[in-house]
């Protein structure tokens, strides 16, 4: 076997797969505090990039181009939690999903319908030229977005465990009757989660836009996503860390070495397959908690 | 540990003829260390309706049932009481298998257990109810009571279908049953109405209607009574009084109310953190020292004219 | 007073021969009066894809509505159908093409089957994400085996004509009466099923699993006939899609947008109603020609195919939204309401003097 080549499959496999978590940890965020899986995540991923790149377009210079995007994304989130989720409240789990997959729709018609439906490049400085380390070719742009997850996650555990508003979040997350019980307002939790995870999907956006080109299909990372909630359970941003690497390396060793059999193209389903084989052993997902059934 | 009534071994009960007839195979006997037959248990040629034998349930280290017997004669209403969280729910769940013990049998009908297997029950004549309702929200009462039928069914979904005589033969007669038990509960007004609309004393009738139409040789009822009015209270006692004359039908039931339990019951079991503690006669129990113990000390509220 | 007071039971004696006389009257009109009276646009642009669509809608209702299982991959399904009764008709030519349906939806629900083994083990968010597997793996397979396209270089499949009993249905008259007859079919057998025993279990495997088990339904059976009976009827539902709508077939036409599709058409109708899946694919078949004519009207040379593709995704979601906060049960429930209000007032007014 070919180890130092084995090694940088595994090493690009391992860094896209940190794209994957970035997807994946805006959907923890919402399900953790709410319940919900957030289908529409993808679509406000989309929603940001477009945004940000048409404004720069337009002549806005980068920082103020993010600080509206931010703003927008802000208010959508906000807006999604007031408007779709409120009069939900208290529905089963699936039709809070069917809910956000009807949002993802008019997001996505929004976004295109304002911004058009042209391919936009977004470039945001990064070369993305390899780069060699002891024999081992990587993407700088991968070690950058590697980064700015690193970044994120530990902003996220700051946040969770320093802030008010953060210890909330937990309180909810572990409880939201005792949480009610002690004065914790859920509804400007709940508001400031949907406002997180609009943040999250702003730098989840730029960094796959930047990757992708910034078009219609950036909303279909969402599904790059699912497979890795399966593995890492909807509630653990660990386990959104450990399956976006597990997925990413699964995914391109499996291109590598199985793909060839089968003629290529195996991307799209072998990260399903393989979290689906997972979760036959371990249905509660690598890091989700295993409930007692109460009757 | 006080052993109120400690129990014969339950190789001796198992020993004469049952249900199971003469198909029991070895294994049915427990090598178990043989315990001092106890003076009131029923007569060992009877075997128990129900036996749980020495069973134990944690939850991630919390301990919900503790080497836990007990053995339940048939035609014998049985009241399992104890304080919240005392593991009286658990018992009835390992004994209808939704939870597996950690250790521990449970005889049904002359077969023993690790874990019941659930999608048998029916099939051994046990039939339960649960604390919280859990009824078919979206079917009518009668397609509710009628689904406690359904292990019985034979003809296949194509013989359904086209509506073979098989079908059509079992079809007519479930509807009479359910029909039967509908009269019953005096549910006759609500017959075509969808079950989730329905008040909650109304639903808790129509949940024991559909573990009843079975004939169940066994009945599990858990809290059949939690929330329900005085006189509500007293009409379901009258019914389950009545299965068990007319049926001879062996109820276990968890109660809360002790003056329904005190009245009701043939012989309590007391459940206190996971343990047994205390088994016999109403009368038994009332004059328990250790039953009054974990009783008063773990419920104060405990009304005095409630029986203790 | 609450809804379900309010709301006449299917099950009610009294309801059904209503109901019976409503469903006669419609199968007349469809079956005698439509085929004299409509045009070629109502046949091949409006009732054909409708069928299609109402069947794979009351194919997934089965599964999600009646059983409780939420599946993301049903236009997989709908291609197995497709491909297998394309296949079929080439490589056993032999064969009565009722009989290649008939197989396709067999063949159909043997891989639903197969993708319906994770829902023994998993359920909600996992189960409906484990369906998504089905509509990848699927799709890729159809895309990568030029096998199943019989080569075809474009991976564009031109099927035959339809022909039955060597009568060729090849006009829309044809294909739209040959569409109504097999949904006709498909629907009466699936109404038996939800009226049998079977039907009650699928019920209590939705609505209480636990419950179910314990009185003996067999939980696990039960799920894997919903999910083959739910793809059988997809799969049909595929064939028809294939055979008398487009006449092409291609993978991309059964993509994840099909399959939401569908789920919409089960949201909006109403879950575990048959009429609803009706009523649902109505609404999507007709909501986006309606849109297109007024915003035509509205904006002119504005409102270009662009446009018009956005603001139908928008409206569509809005729809989702809006049924599921103000009206659950759907279309179905809203026909029930506004039957009831009008029978009412008329039972009011007779009571007026």
């Amino acid at each position: 076997m070919d180890w130092p080549f084995f090694t940088e499959v595994l090493v690009g496999g391992l860094l896209s797969g940190v794209m994957y978590s970035l997807v994946a940890i805006g959907f923890v965020l919402i399900y953790k505090t709410s319940g919900v899986l957030n289908f529409a995540q993808g679509a406000m991923l989309l929603f940001a990039a477009l945004t940000f790149v048409s404004l720069t377009e337009r002549g806005l210079p980068f920082w103020a181009a993010l600080l509206l995007t931010l703003a927008a994304m802000v208010a959508i989130g906000a807006t999604i939690e007031r408007t779709v989720l409120r009069p939900l409240v208290n529905q089963p789990p699936i039709t809070l999903f069917m809910a956000t997959l009807g949002v993802s729709y008019v997001i996505e018609g929004a976004a295109q319908l304002l911004w058009g439906t042209q391919v936009h490049g977004l470039d945001l400085g990064i070369d993305d030229r390899p780069l060699e380390i002891s024999g081992v070719l990587i993407s700088i742009f991968d070690l950058f977005a590697a980064a700015v997850a690193g970044a994120m996650v530990a902003a996220l555990t700051l946040f969770f465990r320093y802030t008010r508003i953060g210890l909330g979040f937990r309180a909810v997350a572990d409880d939201q009757l005792a949480a009610l019980a002690v004065g914790l307002s859920l509804d400007r939790i709940w508001t400031s989660v949907w406002t997180a995870a609009g943040v999250v999907a702003l730098v989840a956006g730029l960094l796959w836009g930047a990757r992708l080109g910034v078009q219609f299909s950036l909303s279909l990372v969402v599904l790059k996503a699912l497979p890795v909630l399966v593995l890492g359970g909807f509630d653990s941003i660990a386990g959104a860390i450990v399956g976006g690497l597990i997925v990413g390396a699964v995914e391109k060793l499996a291109e590598v070495y199985i793909g060839p059999f089968f003629g290529g193209g195996i991307e799209g389903w072998i990260a399903y397959v393989a979290a689906l084989g997972f979760l036959l052993i371990r249905p509660a997902g690598l890091f989700g908690a295993k409930l007692v059934e109460r009757v | 540990m006080e052993r109120a009534f400690p129990q014969g071994p339950l190789s001796r009960w198992q020993a004469g003829e049952g249900r199971g007839g003469g198909n029991r195979s070895p294994n049915h006997v427990i090598g178990a260390t043989p315990m001092p037959a106890a003076a009131l248990a029923p007569s060992p040629d009877t075997p128990a309706a129900l036996a749980v034998e020495r069973v134990s349930l944690s939850f991630g280290g919390v301990v919900a049932l503790s080497e836990v017997d007990l053995s339940v004669a048939p035609g014998e209403i049985r009241a399992i009481i104890g304080p919240n969280g005392a593991g009286k729910s658990s018992l009835l769940n390992v004994v209808s298998g939704l939870y597996k013990p950690d250790q521990g049998r449970v005889w049904l009908s002359g077969h023993s257990f690790a874990q019941t297997p659930t999608d048998r029950l029916a099939h051994l004549g046990v039939a339960r109810t649960f604390q919280n309702l859990a009824l078919f929200k979206g079917l009518s009462v009668l397609d509710n009571v009628a689904s406690g039928l359904t292990h019985s069914l034979r003809a296949g979904v194509l013989a359904q279908i086209v509506g073979s005589p098989l079908a059509r033969r079992e079809k007519r007669a479930v509807e009479e049953r359910a029909e039967e038990a509908i009269a019953f509960f005096h549910l006759d007004s609500y017959r075509d109405r969808p079950v989730g609309g329905l008040p909650y004393g109304v639903q808790k009738r129509v949940e024991l209607a559909r573990a009843l139409i079975a004939r169940p040789h066994l009945l599990l009822l858990d809290e059949p009574m939690a929330g329900m009015t005085l006189t509500e209270k007293r009409e379901l006692t009258g019914y389950i009084r009545a299965v068990r004359d007319r049926h001879n039908t062996t109820i276990v039931l968890i109660e809360h109310d002790i003056g329904v339990v005190m009245g009701l019951s043939d012989r309590i079991a007391v459940l206190d953190y996971g343990r047994r503690i205390a088994d016999g006669t109403p009368e038994e129990i009332r004059n328990n020292q250790t039953v009054i113990d974990a009783y008063l000390g773990v419920a104060h509220d405990l009304e005095a004219g409630e029986g203790i | 007073m609450t809804d379900a007071v309010l709301k006449p039971s299917e099950t009610s004696a009294s309801g059904l021969p209503l109901t019976a006389l409503g469903v006669g009257a419609l199968l007349v009109v469809a079956f005698g009066v439509l085929p004299l009276v409509g045009g070629e646009y109502l046949f091949d642009a409006i009732l054909t894809p409708f069928l299609a669509l109402a069947l794979a809608g009351l194919g997934l209702n089965i599964l999600t509505g009646y059983t409780g299982q939420v599946s993301l991959g049903s236009s997989a399904f709908m291609a197995v159908g497709a491909y297998a009764a394309y296949n079929l008709s080439l490589r056993l030519p032999g064969l009565p093409f009722l009989l290649d349906i008939l197989l396709a939806g067999v063949v159909a629900a043997a891989v639903g089957l197969v993708f319906g083994l994770p829902s023994l083990r998993l359920r909600g968010f996992y189960l409906a994400v484990s369906t998504l597997a089905a509509q990848f793996f699927v799709q890729w397979v159809f895309n990568k085996f030029g096998w199943f396209s019989n080569g075809s270089a474009s991976g564009v499949i031109t099927v035959p004509p339809l022909t039955i009993a060597g009568v060729a249905l090849d006009g829309s008259v044809g294909r739209y009466l040959f569409s109504l007859s097999v949904v006709t079919l498909v629907t009466l057998l699936v109404w038996r099923i939800t009226r049998s025993a079977t039907g009650r279990s699928l019920i209590a495997v939705r609505d209480h699993e636990t419950a179910a088990r314990v009185i003996g339904v067999p939980v696990l059976r039960v799920k894997l006939f919903a999910f083959g009976l739910s793809s059988f009827v997809i799969g049909v539902a595929g064939v028809l899609w294939a055979f008398a709508y487009l006449r092409t077939i291609e993978p991309a036409g059964f993509n994840l947008d099909r399959s939401f599709q569908i789920l919409f058409i089960v949201i909006i109708g109403g879950l575990a109603s048959i009429r609803g899946a009706f009523l649902g694919a109505g609404l999507i078949v007709v909501f986006p020609l309606v849109l297109a004519r007024l915003g035509e009207a509205l904006l002119g040379g504005l409102f270009d195919s662009g446009v018009l593709e956005m603001s139908q995704r928008i409206v569509l979601g809005l729809l989702i939204i809006g049924f599921l906060i103000a009206e659950p049960a759907g279309l179905s429930a809203l026909l029930d309401r506004a039957l009831l209000n009008r029978g009412w007032r008329r039972l009011t007014a007779r009571a007026r003097p």
